[in-house]
């Protein structure tokens, strides 16, 4: 699994651009699934047969990152934001841009932290003029947070985890599950960082009869932390709320009954900012029951996320158990 | 003039009735069908016995204004905007009220009675009101019903050195274009759909690209010039003249970069000038047509327009022109090599 997660969360692929992070995940699945298959919005789509209900899966493939808007006479680069991102985890990290420039976020002088506004910032690429940038990256290029993987031994930290962690547990439980008792549309989506635009599309394809989205979640567990309940190392996240779904009370029902029949370790999350891809695939239509496996997360949006691998582990087991287990609802 | 026409028409978004009805008595002869959907956009086919991919154009017809809210005992209208409206914009403004455009204009409390940090704040919508010198509340009713829509009185025309300036070029710039191409033969399925209620929500197009289901939309717009102080270069998002703007990215949507690289290529191709948008706010019906069903790929086009959203704002002809040539290079492109996506 880390070895996994390492090489999904050092491949860049902000909103939009996730095609090298899905070329990853169609290879590992070639062999694991009976159809893929990419629909418009670039949803790569797993599906494996195994019973008369559908369930989809999904993970989102992008991350949060940086667009340039604008390059100037001296070569910087402007930029906008893709996803939510703060001014101050962007000020002096590095970026990468798919074709493998690395560039450094620079600011206009302040006085204070609080003028710190994404308008200061800029991407330095060590160019010297306009033209020497223009040969390096162009007007819409897009550039994703640089940084290493770490093992922490029982934790691990990277950029990207969220949600490339969601990614590796789906990846992981298609490869584990071997009686199939529901028909299975794995899917890793696109945009969800800008708006579960991806899920949106894909749900609407597919129609299944129950959604549940694999992501990341906020933990309380740290210094000072905002009050949630979630903490690092107690389990897979079974999601009450957040701002883009209520989940519905069977699915619940249905997750926090098969994690306490297959011993699972699992805690109960309710978020109150952000939103998955369950909030989208619940809308579809004339509406689906959706649910969430979450994986706390510490350091959320920042280029150093960490998870603990036994809640990762957790996730797997309740994505396999669901798989295994003939839903009705 | 059918840009100037088309300005002074009025259509503050749910009363795009008068604009609906020219722009359909215009383009008649030239489509196949045309209708009128259930929220009003008018959407004209041009699509028999052709093969090949569905191509959706969409321009919105209504433009952002004011809607009657109140009638005061003195016959006062109280006033509510409609749309995105820098506040500061509107004191002192002639306005038409009403479908029978009844004159009006905004007032507020004068600088005289005016305490101090009164003067240093911009007045809000609540402070506004419109007067129609109506004497008292049932004078006003005899001309004005609340819920009545509200569009700036001003009249288009060209000006300078090749520049138009006027009301709700946003996007009617977009409606002109859509009309220029109409005058066109090609060999494709086209459907042109002049939507409604953009301003408030991208209402009318997520109904029309769910109803048309095409394989690619492509969405023409006015979009914010910047290129006026005390905006710095990097700040301008796009610059008056320099051409038609190709967005890559806004809020609402993120283009497919096949597609920006197929516009790119064509204008080159076809020595037209262009400019990308360099800047990621604002949004666009191409939003919601995107996300529609399984998903539609979408450009975005763009006139660049600068004092968007206020009374009057001016393009370059030039720009317009380019726009049209733009385009219609691109669709000519799609005939010959199919989609880029």
């Amino acid at each position: 699994m880390k070895d996994l997660l390492q090489r999904l969360t050092s491949i860049p692929g902000p909103s939009g651009r996730e095609d090298q992070v899905r070329a990853f995940i169609q290879a590992e699945l070639e062999d694991y699934c009976d159809e893929l298959t990419v629909d418009t919005m670039g949803n790569l789509i797993a599906f494996k047969r195994g019973g008369k209900t559908k369930l989809q899966f999904a993970a989102h493939m992008d991350e949060i990152g940086v667009i340039v808007t604008a390059i100037d006479e001296q070569g910087f680069l402007r930029f906008g934001k893709i996803g939510g991102i703060r001014p101050h985890r962007l000020y002096a990290q590095r970026v990468r841009f798919q074709n493998g420039t690395v560039g450094v976020i620079g600011a206009e002088k302040i006085d204070d932290l609080k003028e710190l506004t994404l308008e200061k910032l800029y991407i330095d690429i060590g160019a010297t003029s306009a033209a020497e940038a223009k040969t390096k990256v162009s007007v819409g290029d897009i550039a994703a947070f640089d940084h290493e993987f770490v093992d922490l031994g029982q934790r691990v930290v990277a950029k990207a985890l969220d949600d490339r962690v969601g990614c590796a547990v789906l990846i992981e439980a298609l490869k584990r599950v071997s009686k199939p008792q529901n028909d299975l549309y794995c899917t890793f989506t696109v945009q969800e960082e800008v708006g579960l635009r991806g899920a949106k599309t894909a749900a609407f394809g597919i129609e299944p009869d129950l959604g549940i989205a694999l992501d990341v979640t906020g933990t309380g567990d740290t210094p000072e932390a905002p009050k949630l309940a979630m903490k690092l190392g107690q389990g897979a996240a079974i999601k009450i709320k957040d701002v883009s779904l209520i989940t519905h009370p069977q699915v619940k029902e249905l997750l926090s009954t098969l994690a306490e029949q297959n011993g699972i370790p699992y805690q109960f999350e309710v978020l109150p900012f952000g939103g998955t891809d369950a909030g989208a695939i619940q809308l579809t239509k004339a509406g689906i029951p959706a649910g969430v496996i979450s994986i706390p997360c510490r350091y959320l949006h920042s280029p150093s996320e960490m998870v603990d691998l036994n809640d990762v582990e957790a996730a797997v087991r309740l994505v396999v158990a669901t798989m295994e287990h003939p839903v009705t609802l | 003039m059918l840009l100037k026409e088309l300005s002074e028409l009025h259509g503050v978004s749910s009363g795009e009735t008068a604009v609906r009805h020219y722009i359909r008595d215009r383009i008649q002869s030239r489509v196949d069908r045309i209708e009128t959907d259930r929220l009003g956009n008018l959407i004209a086919h041009r699509d028999q016995g052709k093969k090949g991919p569905r191509v959706m154009l969409s321009a919105h017809m209504d433009e952002v204004g004011l809607m009657v809210v109140g009638i005061d005992a003195s016959g006062l209208l109280k006033i509510k905007t409609v749309g995105g409206i820098d506040e500061r914009v509107l004191i002192s403004k002639r306005v038409l009220v009403g479908p029978r455009r009844i004159p009006g204009v905004i007032g507020a409390k004068p600088i005289h009675l005016q305490e101090k940090e009164e003067r240093e704040r911009p007045v809000k919508t609540t402070g506004l009101f419109v007067d129609i010198g109506a004497t008292d509340r049932s004078d006003a009713e005899k001309d004005v019903k609340i819920g009545d829509l509200i569009a700036f009185d001003v009249e288009a025309g060209p000006f300078g050195d090749g520049l138009f300036k006027g009301k709700a070029l946003d996007d009617r710039v977009g409606c002109a274009v859509l009309m220029n191409l109409l005058e066109n033969e090609y060999d494709l399925p086209l459907a042109y759909a002049f939507t409604v209620q953009e301003e408030v929500g991208l209402r009318g197009a997520t109904v029309a690209a769910f109803g048309l289901n095409p394989d690619l939309a492509l969405v023409v717009e006015a979009t914010s010039a910047g290129d006026v102080p005390p905006l710095k270069k990097h700040q301008a998002s796009t610059r008056l003249g320099a051409g038609p703007a190709i967005s890559f990215m806004d809020r609402s949507v993120i283009v497919n970069p096949a597609l920006i690289q197929r516009l790119a290529a064509v204008a080159e191709e076809a020595g037209i000038p262009y400019q990308f948008r360099e800047s990621t706010t604002g949004g666009t019906e191409a939003g919601v047509i995107n996300r529609t069903r399984s998903g539609i790929p979408v450009a975005v086009i763009s006139v660049p327009c600068r004092y968007i959203h206020a009374p009057v704002g001016i393009i370059s002809l030039n720009d317009f022109t380019q726009t049209v040539k733009l385009i219609d290079a691109f669709l000519r492109d799609i005939e010959q090599r199919g989609l880029p996506v």
